[in-house]
């Protein structure tokens, strides 16, 4: 495609988008308490930008919904993404821009616990101890590079 | 004589030796009365022109063209042609003339006595003794509109230049930069290349010196008060580019080159201006190019991201395919359009058939676009790709894939232009109709609704072909489909099969009258089980059925078969036979209303018949239901299936012609009066009704179908007895207790006043009205004050539609009762009413008078009044008038809304923080558009706007807190040093709403939260 770098993945496999989540009665009635569920988790992260491809992170199959659990009494959440290769450089990358995208997103009683799918990715432990440590998350949003990139996955686009 | 010379002399030395200017405009208005001519002119200017000061000179030759420029029409030739060989001299002279010089030479150029033989000495003059680049703009501009005035009116004598001409233009724009004479140097351009000038050697020269500018980057300064966008320039450019075969041996390869580069909007630009050369371009430019060509174009559509590139793309290939088809071949030449073809089938058709499907959905996009350019490529591509999809779907056992291939198939088959036979040919597709119709029909007996939808779609594109389907497959479709109707219980599968019916039985209503409508009636009629399973999926069946009934009605015959089972539905549910419900029979009258909509009423028979059986069979219905004993409730005489009824009434005597309109006005108002039932079919009902005047709701609310048939007749239709009608209905109005009755009576009143023709007749009703509403409503202890405030609110706004002068007193009266205690809250209310549209009468549909702008004059008129009432009042009275603000202003055009907001802000700012919850939500969905693109006046305010919002957005109604949490987001794409100061402080207020309790308040507060995070930082 472009003439520079080369993409690591040029030709990734696209997958179909959920739709909204439906709207139920008990949705619009005031009375009712809606708890913090893995689909509404799920919602938050699935339009987030892949760093390469023009195309979200659910279109890449990186989050799935079955791989969101969060329990809302105990004030846990828990992400496993997958990168679409084993040696996707771009791993560290997209957990930071979910954790960064919950974090914003849930209120600040929940633990966000993000890690890469078992099995999935070569450096698996290293991102994961990278993506568990909050000093280190902190460290990184206060580099202007590293956050200019990760703003520009959690973007909307509206375009 | 003599005082005119020393006149015109005083001028030229106050011109040129005072340096006035304004002289100019005085000697201009001089030779234009005929004071003095231009010879006598240039005779006092004598001394200046002969001046050895230059400036001297530069000033005489000034005033003179400016003359010149008011005058050019009142010279005569003889006149121009000294004149003109002047200027040309002239042109040699010292450079702080020639701008002067120039200005002259246009003046000269618009004027009609230019004689023979000076345009080519002009031009000539023009090209040789000035370099045009090393001029200023405004020069260059003069240059440009000299070539465009002359090119104008002297076409001949400048093509007899020959190409000298070309190449002088060429050497004059060469390296131009200023978009306004850039726009001047294109249209020259482009009537060179349209008008057929002769560009001989010079072909590559002008098509360098335009095409460099290609493609166009360019982005206005900020307040450029020329107002040149982009788009001017780039189109054109295009035009120039793409007016002439002969560039194409340049431009081709210059697109192939900008399509291989990185920049989008190039890539996108390119593959426009291919587009457009289309048209001009035949078989001989464009052969030589194909291979490359399709190899860019394939590459953009096969591995692009961006769908403008895609779409770009895919229409150019159309534009050449097309371009191909027409043009015609030298008999020992290939025909390129199959070269191209070739290519095209060669490179895709295999993707179709690979086993991933993975390219399935670029390749037929660029087939479809290659097939839906000319008939010769669609039988091509069509006979190509439809065996191999047809060979694919049977093959096939994943249903997703099949699905993909289902879509993929529906988009060939899809009727276009070009797939329409030459006369004496066959469809392309009648080969295929039958493996079509097995594909089809198995997919609709397929489970999966997206397979059952796409199968339905390309049945309704195969019957738009003629003759592709069999009688023998419309007779199976027509099963398929009433199957679905009765079994497939998915809503967008009913709504796809609905669709495909009301595309097909207008072509084949035979097989719809023998083998849909008789199942659909059984199933209709068929009595729910009493100990079924699922009564409510047969009432789900029944009322399919009901609405696929609706769209059976495309020919008059079918028409009436379908109304008489609707209404024979109708007559069982008054009946009590076949237990139908109320929801049931709403449905029954929901599709009447739907075929009312759609048929065609002005074919007579059809009106007639509206007119003659289905309005008196309604209304037959519905008095029965209403007089009968309180015993067996008929689900007829429900207030909700009236509102049903009503609607049907209303649609189809809007539509009625005018003698069927009389009739039927004249019924309604003689059975409503009087009690004559005479024309109500099958009537066992007793003689002398009193239906206005019955004390029971059960017979009263059927003033609703009055409202219905006598509010929406044509204006030109008189009804009769229309002033003891209206005593009758103001009677209703004002005094009976039933809130339906006495609404629909109000209505009914305000729609015939509406219409009525000013005059005394009409003053006189509303002034007994207005005195007995007024008398009511001052009396504090009446039991029928609201009664009287509908009417009066009803009136009101018919009057208030039409530009009555009496609705100023009305609205007046309305304004003075917000303060009213026990009736101020509806009258707020109210003003909803007034302002917004209204569905059953009283809107265009029902003729009406409805003047355009209404809203506006009523806000501009009563808005001081509506302030001044909200500063004096109680404080325990302002919501009233916060709410009527909010009502008034939320039916106002943005437009409009920006222009009052600014004195209006701080009543918005006050209700912001009122505690009526309805008041909140209006005044926030009021703000809300307008904060997208905030005025001055608002962005002033923000330090008092933003806590006030973000106070609300944990505000106890959850519809206000999203309404709040809309505008919080919205505030973040105003400018970054407006809002960065509040960034902190609503990123801590926007976290307790991401703990909401209702998930729709929580979406919306993470999306607002996320976009104030992104403000001000980098990647944003």
């Amino acid at each position: 495609m472009s003439g520079g770098t080369r993409l690591e993945n040029a030709n990734p496999l696209i997958f179909q988008r959920s739709g909204e989540r439906l709207l139920t009665a008990t949705d619009e009635d005031d009375d009712v308490a809606d708890p913090i569920d893995d689909r509404e988790i799920f919602d938050l992260i699935r339009n987030i930008n892949d760093p390469e491809h023009p195309l979200s992170l659910e279109e890449l199959n990186v989050v799935e919904q079955v791989r969101v659990t969060v329990n809302d009494q105990e004030n846990a959440v828990s992400v496993e993404f997958t990168p679409t290769i084993p040696h996707c450089s771009m791993a560290t990358l997209i957990g930071l821009s979910i954790k960064v995208k919950l974090l914003r997103s849930l209120p600040d009683r929940f633990k966000i616990d993000v890690h890469i799918t078992p099995g999935t990715h070569a450096s698996e432990e290293a991102v994961n101890k990278q993506l568990a440590d909050k000093e280190r998350v902190a460290a990184a949003l206060e580099n202007s590079q590293l956050l200019e990139v990760v703003n520009q996955c959690l973007t909307s686009r509206t375009m | 004589m003599a005082t005119d010379s020393s006149l015109l002399l005083g001028l030229v030395e106050e011109f040129v030796s005072g340096q006035q200017d304004t002289k100019a405009a005085d000697t201009a208005k001089g030779v234009k009365n005929g004071q003095f001519t231009v010879l006598q002119l240039v005779e006092a200017l004598g001394l200046s022109l002969t001046s050895s000061q230059h400036d001297t000179r530069a000033r005489g030759v000034k005033l003179l063209s400016e003359v010149l420029q008011e005058c050019y029409s009142c010279l005569n030739e003889r006149e121009v042609e000294v004149l003109v060989v002047f200027y040309e001299n002239r042109l040699k002279d010292h450079y702080v003339i020639i701008p002067h010089v120039l200005q002259g030479l246009k003046a000269l150029t618009k004027s009609s006595a230019l004689p023979p033989g000076s345009a080519v000495s002009i031009l000539k003059s023009v090209f040789q003794d000035t370099h045009v680049q090393s001029l200023m703009i405004q020069e260059r501009s003069c240059v440009y509109s000299i070539l465009i005035n002359l090119m104008e009116s002297r076409e001949q004598e400048l093509k007899g230049l020959g190409s000298d001409f070309v190449f002088g233009f060429v050497q004059s724009m060469d390296g131009e930069r200023d978009p306004r004479n850039l726009l001047l140097a294109f249209q020259i351009a482009r009537n060179i290349v349209v008008h057929g000038y002769n560009l001989g050697k010079f072909t590559e020269e002008l098509f360098e010196v335009t095409s460099c500018y290609f493609p166009i980057d360019f982005t206005p300064p900020p307040n450029d008060p020329h107002g040149i966008k982009q788009e001017d320039l780039v189109l054109s450019l295009r035009a120039v580019l793409t007016g002439t075969p002969l560039f194409a041996e340049f431009l081709i390869p210059l697109i192939i080159e900008k399509l291989d580069s990185d920049v989008k909007s190039a890539k996108v630009e390119a593959l426009q201006t291919l587009a457009d050369c289309g048209p001009v371009y035949g078989h001989k430019e464009l052969s030589p190019f194909l291979s490359g060509l399709w190899a860019s174009l394939r590459r953009e559509v096969f591995q692009t991201a961006s769908e403008r590139v895609e779409s770009a793309a895919l229409s150019a290939l159309s534009a050449l395919t097309a371009a191909l088809s027409r043009s015609v071949i030298a008999s020992n030449a290939d025909d390129a359009l199959h070269t191209l073809l070739d290519l095209v089938l060669k490179d895709c058709q295999h993707h179709l058939s690979e086993p991933d499907l993975r390219l399935v959905w670029p390749s037929a996009k660029i087939l479809q676009a290659v097939g839906g350019a000319s008939y010769r490529a669609c039988l091509r591509v069509e006979s190509a790709v439809l065996p191999l999809l047809l060979e694919q779907y049977t093959r096939r056992t994943q249903s997703a894939q099949r699905r993909t291939l289902l879509e993929v198939l529906q988009g060939f088959v899809q009727p276009t232009e070009a797939s329409i036979p030459a006369e004496g040919e066959e469809c392309v597709f009648l080969q295929f109709g039958a493996s079509l119709c097995a594909v089809v029909f198995s997919a609709l007996s397929e489970s999966g609704a997206a397979t059952q939808i796409t199968a339905t779609r390309i049945l309704t594109a195969l019957a738009q072909h003629k003759g592709v389907l069999s009688p023998s497959d419309v007779e199976l479709a027509v099963d398929h489909l009433t199957t679905l109707i009765l079994q497939e219980d998915d809503p967008h599968v009913s709504a796809a099969v609905e669709e495909c019916v009301g595309s097909l039985s207008p072509l084949h209503p035979a097989a719809f009258s023998s083998r849909m409508l008789p199942k659909l009636k059984e199933h209709i009629f068929t009595e729910p089980m009493v100990q079924g399973d699922a009564p409510d999926s047969q009432n789900a069946v029944r009322q399919r059925c009901v609405s696929a009934l609706a769209r059976v009605t495309s020919e008059s015959s079918l028409l009436q078969e379908s109304t008489h089972i609707l209404l024979a539905a109708l007559s069982a549910a008054h009946t009590g036979s076949g237990s139908f419900s109320v929801d049931d029979v709403i449905s029954v009258c929901q599709s009447l209303q739907r075929i009312a909509e759609h048929a065609p009423l002005t074919d007579a028979d059809i009106g007639r018949f509206f007119h003659d059986v289905i309005t008196p069979r309604l209304l037959g219905l519905a008095v029965q239901a209403a007089v009968q004993d309180e015993g067996g409730r008929s689900p007829l005489a429900e207030e909700a299936v009236l509102a049903a009824v009503a609607p049907i009434i209303s649609t189809s005597c809007s539509r009625l012609s005018t003698d069927c309109a009389a009739v039927s006005a004249a019924r309604s108002v003689s059975l409503f009066l009087d009690g004559d039932v005479t024309f109500l079919p099958d009537n066992n009902l007793p003689p002398s009704l009193q239906l206005l005047k019955a004390p029971s709701p059960q017979v009263s609310q059927l003033v609703c179908l009055l409202t219905a048939s006598v509010c929406s007749l044509p204006r030109s239709v008189e009804i009769p007895e229309i002033d003891r009608l209206l005593e009758a209905l103001e009677e209703v109005g004002c005094t009976h207790t039933h809130t339906f009755t006495h609404t629909s009576a109000a209505k009914c009143y305000a729609g015939l006043i509406n219409k009525r023709p000013s005059g005394p007749a009409l003053d006189a009703v509303l002034q007994r009205c207005v005195k007995r509403v007024s008398a009511e409503l001052d009396n504090s202890t009446s039991c029928l004050r609201i009664q009287a405030l509908t009417l009066l609110l009803w009136v009101t706004k018919g009057l208030l539609l039409r530009y009555h002068p009496l609705s100023t007193t009305l609205s007046d009266k309305l304004f003075q009762l917000l303060g009213d205690r026990s009736l101020g809250a509806v009258v707020a209310e109210g003003f909803s009413l007034l302002m917004s549209d209204s569905l059953d009468v009283l809107n265009r549909g029902c003729h009406s008078d409805v003047r355009i702008m209404y809203r506006q004059r009523f806000f501009a008129e009563n808005n001081s009044k509506l302030v001044q009432g909200f500063n004096s009042a109680p404080p325990e009275e302002k919501a009233g008038y916060l709410k009527a603000l909010s009502h008034i202003m939320n039916n106002l055009p943005r437009q409009v809304q920006l222009t009052e907001l600014p004195a209006l802000l701080p009543l918005f700012l006050e209700a912001l923080v009122c505690v009526e919850v309805c008041v909140q939500l209006s005044t926030l969905s009021c703000l809300q558009p307008i904060l997208m693109d905030p005025p001055p006046a608002l962005t002033n305010q923000l330090e008092a706007l933003m806590p006030r919002l973000l106070a609300l957005t944990t505000s106890p109604a959850m519809k206000v807190r999203i309404a709040s949490l809309h505008c919080v987001h919205a505030l973040s794409r105003l400018p970054d040093h407006m809002v960065l100061p509040f960034r902190t402080r609503v990123l801590k207020a926007l976290a307790v709403p991401l703990d909401d309790k209702k998930r729709l308040v929580r979406k919306e507060a993470v999306t607002a939260r996320g976009e104030w995070f992104l403000l001000g930082s980098p990647g944003r």
